[in-house]
């Protein structure tokens, strides 16, 4: 795990998801698992946040929505796509209405497998985020702009 | 007479774990008209049957909603099953009850969370979901799933729970109920809690049933509503009555499922004591041929399952009638007239599931 | 296991609102409008309940008929109205909250109507439908 001198603040939003990874990322944040453990805090504002987490495969509505938050949230970000919904639109990547997974509409930095995603591996996901998120922390601060 | 604005709520919102949009109409700091708007999260899933065997969708039929996950494949079978005139073992029956009635209590300890923490009561969100993972625990450890299980099958159940763990998760639960008395205590008594809700977001008893509100929305406002009245699997051989309270205020709905936590342990208690012994589940041969509305009562309320087949292995049609759309014209009804500072407990006392709601 | 009874009563479109006016009278709720596309024809079916008797009115139509809103007597009819029209096209008249086609967007217009996928010409003849 890496070391950080700032807790990164993440903001949760559900792009097309059963609500199955929503409540499993809200569990990360309750008295079992405890991500504030690691500082993080669960936030909803996009200029506050550091890691963007989102459930769910891109649909036509919210793909506007979710383009719109990322470009709010300040740079360096990292984004967590959680569940497999949220990687290739899952089991519902054959429905008329789902464009695919999270990378169709903004980069993406971290899959986390499973339907619906284990509290488990969401941190482990987000705790892959943070080192990402402090190589690009670096890489900017060196004058390089970051992915 | 304050100027007019209109103030957009969603599709992100900090109090909103799921996207929906809500158009405020305010004069000053009063909500004139709420306007929702969705389709942030619609998949279309409705469609798959078309793509999908009978008996595979039923995994697509439990993730209309990760929360109300097992009642919807529960409602599903249950359709299938009586168009194809299946009887299922009463072992499986009651199974389906137990597992019901768990995905009830966790989605109501979970709600109860979400409503602390839209007042801004964060010690009791978290003391909710810390009761929440004994439910989850044991949904896991019974069907390895902790919010989707696909422990239900056209015919019966997938999984068996032995007598020697139905009588560890009685004991259990019996163990974990002081704690949730504790907890109700704070949500029906607390001097904080009160001022939030009682008297806000009001839905009157004839206008919760002209709007065609179910579920804790309806029985808040005093209607003795509830689809496990009709009896379906199991329930028809359990003691069981709907738990109803007037006033129709935010205060009520809290009320409402509050009191349902002791209504499901009561419940799972009376199923595990009369579990029969036997089959879990019985052969399923052809496809289904008709049509049928299948009924349940879900932690959100009354879920209506219309399937129809043809006799394919495919169906023909099916559609889903969640809770939460039932409850939205109501919503709007109570946020009409309310301060903005309580649209986020308004909204939330509905417990919307908008991943149900748009399929 | 109890299997409720359900009923079915087909009416033809004029005689809709009548009807569901009676059902108002009678202090049914209201507990979903629901369409689906069988062949050429489409099915709208309005289901009631009372006292846990459920009971369905159903329309047959075609794409082109104008169906009357129920909204005048059952104001939460719009939620469903607006997701029929949105999704399979259908045309109705009066809705008290019309939204014009923005309840619910998707990328194609209408995705219910006419897109039986391909491997339906594989089907049997639908039977007594």
């Amino acid at each position: 795990m890496s070391y950080l001198k700032k807790s990164p603040w993440i903001l949760h939003y559900d792009a097309s998801s059963c609500n199955g990874c929503d409540i499993e990322v809200l569990a990360c944040l309750t008295p079992l698992y405890d991500v504030e453990r690691f500082g993080i805090i669960n936030t909803g504002n996009p200029k506050h946040a550091d890691i963007f987490v989102i459930t769910g495969g891109i649909n036509e509505q919210s793909s506007v929505v979710v383009k719109n938050i990322y470009d709010q949230i300040p740079s360096p970000k990292v984004v967590v796509a959680v569940g497999i919904c949220a990687a290739t639109g899952g089991v519902f990547r054959e429905c008329y209405n789902i464009k695919g997974g999270v990378n169709t509409t903004i980069p993406v930095d971290v899959y986390v497998p499973g339907c619906a995603a284990r509290p488990e591996s969401i941190i482990d996901g987000i705790v892959a985020a943070l080192s990402i998120l402090e190589e690009k922390r670096k890489a900017m601060k060196k004058g390089e702009t970051p992915l | 007479m304050g100027r007019e604005i209109v103030i957009p709520f969603g599709p992100q919102h900090p109090v909103l774990p799921e996207p929906i949009h809500l158009d405020l109409v305010l004069e000053d700091e009063m909500v004139k008209e709420a306007i929702p708007s969705i389709g942030y999260i619609h998949r279309g899933l409705e469609k798959l049957v078309e793509k999908r065997d009978f008996k595979n969708y039923v995994y697509i039929a439990e993730r209309i909603c990760g929360i109300c996950s097992f009642i919807h494949s529960v409602s599903y079978c249950q359709g299938i099953e009586n168009i194809m005139e299946i009887t299922i073992p009463d072992r499986a029956a009651y199974l389906r009850v137990i597992w019901s009635e768990y995905s009830r209590l966790h989605s109501h300890l979970l709600w109860l969370g979400l409503f602390a923490d839209a007042m801004g009561f964060e010690n009791l969100f978290m003391t909710a979901w810390r009761l929440r993972e004994h439910m989850l625990n044991d949904m896991e450890e019974t069907t390895g799933g902790r919010v989707i299980q696909g422990s239900c099958k056209v015919g019966g159940v997938r999984c068996d729970i032995s007598n020697d763990k139905l009588a560890s998760m009685s004991a259990g639960l019996t163990a974990i109920e002081p704690e949730l008395s504790e907890m109700a205590g704070v949500f029906l008594e607390d001097e904080t809690i009160d001022m939030r809700t009682r008297g806000v977001g009001v839905l009157s008893k004839d206008s919760a049933w002209d709007l065609g509100a179910v579920g804790p929305v309806a029985r808040g406002s005093g209607i003795a509503l509830d689809a496990r009245m009709t009896g379906y699997g199991a329930y028809e051989h359990l003691d069981f009555s709907p738990v109803v309270i007037s006033g129709g205020d935010c205060y009520a709905r809290c009320r409402v499922r509050v009191e349902e936590l002791f209504t499901s342990l009561d419940l799972i208690g009376q199923a595990i004591t009369m579990m029969p012994d036997g089959d879990i589940e019985v052969p399923v041969r052809g496809n289904p041929s008709g049509e049928f509305f299948s009924r349940t009562e879900q932690p959100r309320g009354e879920v209506v399952h219309y399937i129809r087949g043809n006799g394919t292995k495919n169906l023909l049609r099916h559609r889903v009638r969640t809770p939460t759309t039932a409850n939205i014209p109501g919503l709007v009804q109570m946020l009409a007239g309310c301060e903005l500072a309580n649209v986020p407990v308004i909204v939330l006392s509905i417990d919307p599931c908008i991943g149900c709601a748009e399929r | 296991m109890t299997i409720e009874k359900q009923t079915t009563v087909v009416i033809p479109v004029d005689l809709l609102l009548d009807e569901v006016k009676k059902m108002h009278d009678a202090k049914y709720r209201l507990v979903q409008v629901g369409c689906g596309q069988f062949k050429d024809q489409i099915e709208i079916n309005y289901s009631f309940e009372r006292d846990l008797v459920f009971s369905n009115l159903r329309i047959t139509i075609d794409k082109e008929t104008q169906v009357p809103s129920v909204t005048d007597l059952y104001h939460a009819a719009f939620v469903y109205e607006n997701e029929i029209h949105d999704l399979f096209g259908i045309g109705f008249f009066g809705i008290s909250l019309d939204y014009q086609g923005t309840f619910i967007r998707t990328k194609d217009k209408h995705p219910f109507y006419n897109t039986i996928n391909k491997e339906d010409s594989l089907r049997p003849e639908e039977e007594g439908s």
